[in-house]
C-alpha cells in the first residue's frame, strides 16, 4: 500500500476557509505552547544548575 | 471547558497552599513550573475523563454541554490532548520537583481516570469517596516538589480535602439525583436513598471538622488557622445537621442545568454544597495568609498541658 505519493489532487477535501482559518489559529497556538515549554524548560535547567555551577571548585 | 477549570482552580489553589505552607525557601521559577506541571495534570486529567464519560455526560443536564457531548470537541481530539498534557506535566515535575513528585503527579492523573472514571464511577456508589483521593493529593505533590519529601503535614492536607470529598459531592447529587439515576451512575442517593445520603454526609462532616484542626495541633497552622478552621468547622456541622433534618433528595429531583439551581426540599442540600467550597478555600488561604502576613502564630500545645497539669 503506498502513502502520500500517490494522493491526487482530485482526492482532496478542500478546507472551507474557516477550517482553514481553525488550522492556523491551532497551529500557532502549538508553536506559542512549545516555545513556552522550551523556554520553561530551560529557565527550571538554568535554576537546577545554579546553585551547583557556582559552588563548584575550581 | 475541556480542562474543567473550576476543579483546575481548586487544584491550583491547594497546590499554592501545600508549596507555601513546606519548609524553606524555595525558588520562583521551580515553584511557577511545579504549580503549572500540577495544572496542567489536572486539566489533562479533566480532558480525559471527558473524553471516557462522554457518554453519560450526554445524559445529564449540568453536563450536556461539555465540549465532546456538545460536539465543539471531538473524543480523538480530547484524548490526545489528554494524553500529551499528561505526559508533558509530568515531564516538567520531574525536571521542576524532581523523582517524588513527578511520580505523584503520574499516579494522580492515572489514578483519576484508570480507577475513578474507567473503574468506580459505573460501578459503585464509593466512587467519590475513594476517587477523591485523586482531588485531594495536590498539595503533597507541591509539598514534594519542594521539599523533596513528604512528612505529616502534607498528608494531613490531603486527608482534609479526601474526607471533605464525599460531603461536598453528596450534596450536589441530592438535588441532581435524577440526572445520576437518568445517566446510570450509582450514586449514593440513586443506590441507597436520600435519608442514607444525608446519614453519611453528617458523618463525613463530624469526621471532617475535627480533621480540619489537626494542622493547628502539628504547627502547620497557627491560631488564625485555628479559628478559622473552628468557626467554619462549626457553621459546616450546623448545615451538615440541616441536610440531615431536611427532605433534600425526597422524591423525583430532577438534574438542573445550573449548578445551584434548586428545586424545593433541596436547598439545605444546595447551601451545604456551596458552602463546602468557601470552607475549603477559607482553611487553605488561612495557612498561605499565615505565612504570607507572618502572622503563623503556633500554638504552643506542650506548654499548655504542662500549664494545665500544674493547676
Amino acid at each position: 500500500m503506498s502513502v502520500g505519493r500517490d494522493i491526487r489532487p482530485e482526492d482532496v477535501i478542500p478546507l472551507t476557509a474557516e477550517q482553514a482559518a481553525a488550522r492556523r489559529k491551532r497551529n500557532i497556538m502549538l508553536a506559542l505552547l512549545l516555545a513556552g515549554l522550551m523556554v520553561l524548560i530551560f529557565l527550571i535547567s538554568l535554576t537546577q544548575m545554579k546553585a551547583g555551577l557556582f559552588q563548584r571548585p575550581l | 471547558m475541556l480542562m474543567k477549570p473550576r476543579v483546575m482552580s481548586l487544584v491550583i489553589f491547594t497546590g499554592v497552599a501545600g508549596w507555601i505552607v513546606a519548609p524553606g525557601a524555595g525558588d520562583p521559577v521551580l515553584a511557577f513550573a511545579a504549580l503549572l506541571a500540577i495544572a496542567c495534570g489536572a486539566g489533562a486529567a479533566g480532558a480525559l475523563n471527558m473524553w471516557f464519560d462522554a457518554d453519560i455526560d450526554a445524559q445529564m443536564r449540568r453536563t450536556k454541554n461539555r465540549p465532546v457531548p456538545s460536539g465543539r470537541v471531538s473524543a480523538e481530539e480530547a484524548l490526545t490532548l489528554g494524553v500529551w498534557v499528561s505526559v508533558l506535566s509530568v515531564a516538567v515535575m520531574a525536571l521542576a520537583g524532581g523523582a517524588l513528585a513527578a511520580g505523584l503527579l503520574a499516579f494522580t492523573i492515572l489514578f483519576y481516570i484508570l480507577v475513578y472514571t474507567m473503574w468506580l464511577k459505573r460501578r459503585t456508589p464509593h466512587n467519590i469517596v475513594i476517587g477523591g483521593l485523586a482531588g485531594a493529593l495536590p498539595p503533597a505533590v507541591a509539598w514534594a516538589a519542594k521539599t523533596g519529601g513528604l512528612t505529616i503535614d502534607p498528608l494531613i492536607l490531603v486527608a482534609i480535602i479526601f474526607i471533605w470529598t464525599p460531603p461536598h459531592f453528596w450534596a450536589l447529587s441530592l438535588y441532581q439525583k435524577g440526572d445520576y439515576a437518568t445517566a446510570g451512575v450509582p450514586m449514593l442517593p440513586v443506590t441507597h436513598g436520600a435519608a442514607e445520603t444525608r446519614r453519611q454526609i453528617l458523618w463525613y462532616s463530624m469526621a471532617l471538622v475535627p480533621l480540619a484542626l489537626t494542622p493547628a495541633l502539628t504547627g502547620l497552622g497557627g491560631l488564625v488557622y485555628l479559628g478559622v478552621s473552628a468557626a467554619l468547622g462549626a457553621l459546616f456541622l450546623l448545615l451538615a445537621f440541616k441536610v440531615a433534618g431536611s427532605r433534600a433528595g425526597d422524591g423525583d429531583v430532577v438534574g438542573q442545568v445550573d449548578l445551584y439551581a434548586v428545586a424545593a426540599g433541596g436547598k439545605a442540600a444546595r447551601n451545604l454544597f456551596a458552602f463546602s467550597i468557601g470552607y475549603l478555600f477559607c482553611l487553605f488561604a488561612a495557612l498561605i495568609m499565615e505565612r504570607l502576613a507572618g502572622v503563623h502564630w503556633v500554638v504552643d500545645w506542650q506548654a499548655l498541658l504542662a500549664f494545665g497539669a500544674t493547676q
